[in-house]
């Protein structure tokens, strides 16, 4: 049955006001990264070829960095685990917290512990969690779920937080002044972070070279989580690692512009290991966990480009796809283009149920355009579609396309369908029980059949 | 990715494209006419189709790549191909390459190297900067830089020659970067998402209130004008190439 893609069914019913949220938000970011990279530097474009080198240089030796990063860590005195699958990651940060008898945490933002649902799996084992992004914190009130990647709750608007902030208590009343939001949301999530044993991050890099872990905020969240805990756990994609301190400047630089449009995200943390005498607090222990959960196996594919992806969302905010449909969408933690590769791959067991996502495209070409690490996402959602051809997995709409290559391969067949197919102006095509096809005229017209014209044309010419 | 320099000179293989094979024979003849006039021998292959991409597209490689064989048979040689549609362009140049990037074949290779988007090869292969040609009324002309000419000279060069022709403006819009929403089977598949961008893509276009709406491919022309005329709001569109026909006409009556 010839039928509409699920992104499209989904975008179809979302609400007005989610959907200018998201174009609204996601619309400014553009400009924003626009405006940054253009005004700082005369050709931000060998800025991105340069990083993209950087982390390729890096993906193709990575046993190697891995190794040196490691050792660097533990000279800095930080704990260094490995977790291959998911569950090892979920494991792993379970028994270092038991191990430390936590009970209560911070959690700033982290896509890595999105991807293997951390947060429900550490409550259901008796942890209290709490999200310090005040984006992560709205949605863990509302029990909803992160749309891109770095505005966790771009499709809200202010109505809605103050709707669950007076739900929820944390104000007495309804006000839905931006400012006001935050001075209430700040008033009760410091008490909160006082009482924090533990502190979960995870990291936009690595080191090898220096075991610096490299964290960026525009909240301070992070900073602030760390001061009051003992215990600071790092859940760490082991695809972020950089050679040395020195390439932080390429993607520092980089990702705040790409990001939301700053010089330098507000924040910047260095972590290079526990609290020593000379600081007054933060954590005593601090461990780093690197996590594989399908990294390897991307690593292994034709997609490995994507493991460049330093998370910034440029691609998810330009893309007009994204921009209609909303994160949600996309069945998965990361939303738009990077979430359209990603996730089917990452998700290597899902991958027949996610195979519609890189068909969500109409291979525009502005995701890469903007990414920072030059990731030719186009190609990459390309030879996913050919994947999943290969795999037989169907999809919803595709239409068969034997004929098409008999047709497109035989000149004569073609010519006399050119010439044949005339009789198309005056078919009733429009009844046609194909459901797209009467979606699509019923929002476009199609020009007049001039099938063959141009070749009599020709011909005519070559015989006066 | 090009390593040596695209073959050029003043004969060439012309791929007609299958749209306009089947809807805008006028854009093809306004190629060959222009070619012609800049002193080009234009041959045209018979046994040409189309460039595959609907099956590329769709994730049958195999059989896009039978298409594109036939493509490379029908252009075999040593002439550059010349396609009025920076989209089968970049099929020919890109798209080919990444689908026999496993099983590379020469005769495939051959065609993606001698392959140009017409305005690029008039302005970057012939040396064409400026164009003799006129409007008699001053025209506000819109141009919609497709997608499949990113990363690629065609935009620069479009710009350049209609910006030269007399009584002409080319007008900037907002988010000039923005895809019609086309897509080819996207559109099929993705109707409604499709269609909301090129509503949008009208909305910023039609605010710049231009008397033309030009491309260097049809198939986007084809996707905005549909959604246009349903929507009410028609507008006037033509290929780059019968631009700098009918201007040059113009100029010369
Ligand atoms: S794929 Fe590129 S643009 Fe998209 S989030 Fe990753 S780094 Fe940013």
């Amino acid at each position: 049955m010839i039928d509409r893609q699920p992104i499209d069914t989904y975008a179809r019913q979302i609400s007005d006001e989610k959907q200018t949220s998201v174009i609204t938000g996601s619309t400014a970011s553009t400009d924003k990264r626009f405006n940054a990279l253009f005004t700082d530097y005369a050709d931000p474009d060998s800025l991105r070829k340069l990083a993209a080198k950087i982390k390729d240089h890096t993906l193709h030796h990575l046993d190697t960095y891995l190794e040196q990063a490691e050792a660097s860590l533990q000279r800095n005195g930080v704990t260094v685990h490995f977790a291959d699958s998911g569950d090892d990651a979920r494991e792993t940060v379970l028994n270092i917290l038991r191990g430390h008898e936590v009970t209560q945490l911070t959690k700033s933002k982290s896509m890595a512990s999105e991807e293997i649902h951390l947060n429900p799996y550490l409550i259901e084992n008796g942890i209290e969690v709490l999200e310090s992004d005040l984006g992560e914190f709205i949605i863990q009130l509302d029990g909803d779920e992160p749309s891109h990647i770095v505005r966790p709750i771009i499709h809200k608007n202010r109505r809605e937080i103050a709707r669950t902030f007076q739900r929820e208590g944390i104000a007495e009343d309804y006000n839905d002044d931006p400012g006001t939001i935050t001075r209430r949301a700040r008033v009760h999530l410091r008490e909160k972070y006082m009482l924090a044993q533990a502190v979960i991050t995870g990291g936009n890099f690595i080191s090898a070279e220096s075991g610096r872990l490299v964290l960026v905020t525009n909240e301070g969240n992070t900073r602030f989580g760390m001061a009051p805990s003992k215990v600071h756990i790092a859940l760490v994609g082991i695809e972020k690692l950089v050679p040395t301190d020195r390439d932080l400047g390429v993607f520092l630089n980089l990702l705040g512009r790409s990001a939301t449009g700053q010089q330098l995200t507000v924040y910047t943390e260095f972590i290079s290991g526990p609290k020593d005498d000379s600081q007054p607090s933060g954590p005593e222990h601090m461990h780093v966990v690197f996590m594989n959960h399908g990294r390897t196996d991307v690593l292994d594919s034709n997609c490995r480009e994507i493991l460049r992806c330093i998370r910034c969302s440029a691609c998810q905010n330009v893309c007009p796809v994204y921009r209609q449909a909303s994160g949600h969408a996309y069945r998965s933690p990361y939303g738009g283009p990077i979430g359209a590769v990603l996730s089917p791959l990452l998700f290597g067991d899902r991958f027949p149920e996610l195979a519609d996502l890189p068909k969500a495209s109409s291979l525009c070409g502005a995701c890469n355009e903007v990414c920072p690490v030059d990731i030719p996402i186009p190609d990459l959602l390309l030879r996913l579609r050919d994947k999943a051809k290969r795999a037989h997995i169907p999809q919803p709409g595709d239409l068969p396309m034997t004929p098409f290559a008999t047709l497109a391969t035989s000149p004569s067949l073609w010519r006399t369908a050119m010439t044949m197919s005339k009789a198309m102006n005056h078919l009733p095509i429009q009844v046609a029980p194909v459901r797209p096809l009467q979606d699509w005229l019923g929002q476009r017209t199609l020009p007049d059949w001039h099938g063959g014209d141009f070749r009599k044309w020709l011909k005519a010419r070559k015989e006066k | 990715m090009v390593s040596t320099p695209r073959p050029v000179g003043r004969k060439v293989l012309f791929m007609a494209t299958c749209l306009c094979d089947a809807f805008y024979d006028d854009a093809a003849r306004a190629s060959v006419e222009l070619l012609e006039h800049l002193g080009v021998e234009v041959v045209f292959p018979d046994d040409q189709t189309c460039c595959g991409q609907p099956a590329f597209n769709s994730g049958d490689w195999p059989s896009s790549r039978k298409v594109a064989k036939h493509a490379a048979k029908v252009f075999a040689g040593d002439l550059p191909v010349i396609v009025p549609s920076g989209s089968c362009a970049a099929m020919h140049f890109h798209g080919h390459r990444l689908q026999f990037e496993e099983c590379p074949d020469a005769e495939v290779e051959s065609l993606a190297h001698r392959t140009w988007e017409i305005i690029d090869f008039i302005v970057n292969g012939l040396g064409i900067k400026t164009w003799d040609g006129e409007f008699e009324n001053p025209t506000r002309l819109a141009f919609h830089r497709s997608c499949h000419t990113r990363g690629t000279d065609t935009g620069e060069a479009v710009t350049t020659l209609l910006s030269s022709i007399r009584r002409a403006e080319v007008v900037p819009f907002g988010q000039t970067d923005q895809c019609c929403g086309f897509g080819g089977t996207f559109s099929v598949t993705f109707p409604h998402i499709s269609g909301r961008m090129g509503s949008l893509k009208l909305d910023h276009i039609m605010e710049s209130r231009p008397d033309l709406l030009v491309s260097a491919d049809m198939s986007c022309l084809m996707h905005l004008t549909g959604l246009a005329r349903v929507q009410g709001r028609p507008i006037p569109h033509l290929h780059v190439v019968q631009v700098l026909r009918d201007t040059l006409m113009t100029a010369r009556k």
